[in-house]
């Protein structure tokens, strides 16, 4: 049996010395995923509201409105005669009009479907109710929190770990198995004793040692650029990302099982993974979508892998909360080798 | 069509088939192929492109089922739940495969050699087919006749007692051509069986202690090399082409000649005496109206033969 551990080592080892001298997948692996959280973590940076637009239309003398509209929510963009402000406000340069009448009689002018219409209407008259004398009839106090994991990057960084999972399985493995099927490798390849779980269970291994590394990668990444942490465990993360390999892996090996051409199977892997690119809620939450479609969005291996990081890493679950994705992930695992075992074509 | 039954002595024919019959949706491939390949011995199926020789090979080498037919490796059949016990025992070389473009000559022989249960060292496996200087070059850095010898490396390196090479010089030039015969020379030296399928005639002359001469999935002529060129029953072929057409019903009994035969504008005499022959001819085309606008001799080869038996020449390139 010796001789078989030998083989499995030397495949898994020829897989790994193949990847690594392809600058080109090294990139894909792991430079890609930093760039893409390095450029959403920066354009979704959190950041204090936007003070509410407004333009203020008169032809009166206003300065008790200016004095009263200088406050960091208010940013008054521009004051003039009603043609030019109502100008700005098709432009989109401001979201509120404020006009006044003689009187301070006022009108307020916005946006009926922007929610920032809406809003600067309430600071704003607010903001000029008070000047004008007006008492606030209960006491308030503001408390103001910053939930750790509560950011948009906290949110992000489980989904790219998500999306790196099912590209690298998926690519990693059913690009190359039809690649060496088409150079006739693996016609080879079975030419000799070679047991066949051998080579499946290579691609597996390769697949498994890579895996470790880039997550581990986005994990450090995460936390030294955007100070994101794990709120649960560790060991979590690594159980769910695993079960996300071998969902991955299975349906990688599925989609690759009898196909012939490298173009046939580009085309397969992004029909697979194109629907749950959108739908898995790896940059944006599927609770946008309609609630009738969430339970199959939630059978999506992507979805369940996303699911499960972020209740790990983000709230802090424990493993046992998160069992329904780990099954959905097993199932896609087995499910899917068991039919591309059977379906495989070795010539 | 004698059966073929299960012979475990290490004696008897390393390879037997009868009755091998491949059909794919529109064409059948093998059309009833019978081979004995003796212990220690080269075999060559020779014949043009699309012949069926690849079917032929694959179907021997386990990697295709045929349809009908009978065949044993060493005593064993494929397919009776012994397939890994036979593959430890044969080598093959497909044609042109490419084994993974970034590992080293080294890495992948290697790679194969831990794919046996027993085998050759890796040092020795890469001085056999030469490629010492090359050993730490990655396969995308190789020519195309230290490909083929990388390849035979990967078919050597179990031990085999059968090696199957698919037309193992096809694009190579003469000088790697021939280094690939000598590592094969070398192989069949001690005692090894040799399966190779080949459209050089050459080739087939050189290495092959038998011949089966494949045309459309038929086996149509078998023998040695010289047996096959001995049918032709001509010590010399002339070639013609007449300056214009003439009545040429006469030249197969024209003293000397064997045999005419015509094919687009050119003439094959197959001669016995040249000396009676080429003076016959020249008369014989004279007294036809013509003249001579080109003419050649050469000794017959396995080429002759396969245009005896099918009318064409064996490679049209």
């Amino acid at each position: 049996m010796t001789e078989t551990r030998a083989a499995l080592t030397e495949m898994t080892l020829a897989r790994m010395k193949e990847f690594y001298r392809e600058p080109g997948a090294v990139f894909w692996a792991f430079g890609f995923p930093v760039l893409l959280a390095v450029a959403l973590g920066i354009a979704f940076r959190n950041r204090p509201p936007d003070p509410a637009r407004v333009g203020v239309a008169t032809a009166s003398d206003v300065l008790w409105l200016q004095a009263a509209l200088a406050t960091p929510e208010i940013k008054v963009v521009l004051t003039g005669t009603p043609a030019e402000v109502e100008a700005a406000a098709r432009e989109g340069k401001v979201d509120l009009v404020v006009s006044v009448a003689a009187g301070r009689a006022l009108s307020y002018r916005y946006d009926a479907d922007n929610s920032a219409g809406h809003l600067a209407r309430l600071v704003v008259d607010n903001a000029l109710q008070r000047a004008a004398g007006r008492l606030d009839a209960l006491e308030s106090a503001d408390q103001t929190v910053h939930e750790p994991g509560s950011r948009y990057i906290d949110y992000l960084m489980p989904g790219i770990i998500g999306m790196n999972v099912m590209g690298s399985s998926m690519w990693g493995i059913g690009y190359t198995i039809v690649w060496e099927r088409k150079k006739r490798l693996l016609k080879r390849l079975v030419a000799t004793p070679m047991r066949r779980s051998s080579y499946l269970l290579s691609y597996l291994l390769s697949r498994l040692i890579f895996l470790i590394v880039e997550v581990a990668a986005l994990l450090l990444f995460a936390y030294f650029v955007f100070d994101v942490t794990i709120q649960g465990s560790l060991f979590g993360v690594a159980v769910v990302a695993l079960l996300g390999l071998l969902g991955f892996s299975g349906l990688s090996l599925l989609v690759a099982s009898r196909v012939q051409s490298i173009e046939a199977v580009t085309g397969w892997m992004n029909l697979a993974m194109l629907p749950m690119w959108l739908l898995s809620g790896s940059f944006f939450s599927y609770e946008r979508f309609p609630e009738i479609i969430h339970p199959l969005v939630r059978l999506l291996p992507l979805t369940a892998i996303n699911d499960g990081l972020r209740a790990i890493m983000s709230r802090g679950a424990a493993l046992s909360a998160v069992v329904p994705e780990m099954v959905v992930l097993a199932l896609w695992a087995v499910l899917s080798f068991l039919v591309a075992l059977k379906i495989f074509r070795w010539e | 069509m004698s059966s073929v039954t299960e012979q475990r002595a290490p004696t008897g024919d390393a390879i037997v088939c009868r009755g091998l019959v491949k059909r794919y949706a529109d064409v059948v491939a093998v059309a009833g192929i019978d081979l004995n390949v003796r212990r220690g011995e080269c075999f060559g199926l020779l014949g043009p492109n699309g012949a069926g020789k690849t079917t032929t090979i694959e179907i021997l080498e386990g990697l295709k089922t045929p349809d009908e037919g009978e065949i044993l490796l060493l005593g064993r059949a494929w397919g009776k739940g012994r397939d890994r016990e036979l593959r430890e025992a044969i080598g093959i070389a497909l044609q042109e495969t490419e084994i993974a473009e970034r590992l080293t000559v080294e890495e992948i022989v290697r790679l194969f050699r831990s794919l046996y249960a027993k085998g050759r060292g890796i040092d020795e496996t890469i001085r056999l087919v030469d490629l010492e200087p090359k050993r730490k070059t990655p396969f995308l850095k190789l020519s195309g006749g230290q490909r083929q010898r990388l390849a035979l490396a990967c078919a050597l390196v179990g031990h085999p007692e059968i090696l199957f090479l698919d037309e193992p010089t096809t694009g190579l030039d003469p000088q790697a051509r021939h280094r690939m015969w000598e590592v094969v020379t070398e192989f069949k030296a001690k005692g090894g069986t040799v399966l190779l399928t080949t459209h050089y005639m050459d080739e087939a002359a050189r290495l092959c202690d038998r011949l089966a001469i494949i045309d459309h999935g038929k086996i149509i002529a078998a023998g040695t090399p010289k047996a096959l060129v001995a049918d032709l029953q001509a010590d010399q072929i002339i070639e013609f082409e007449p300056t214009a057409a003439f009545a040429a019903d006469g030249l197969a009994t024209l003293p000397g000649v064997h045999a005419a035969s015509r094919k687009d504008g050119h003439y094959v005499l197959r001669v016995q005496r040249m000396g009676l022959a080429l003076p016959a001819l020249l008369a014989a085309v004279e007294k036809g109206g013509a003249g001579i606008k080109a003419l050649a001799t050469h000794e017959p080869t396995l080429e002759d033969v396969f245009v005896h038996l099918t009318g064409r020449a064996l490679r049209d390139d």
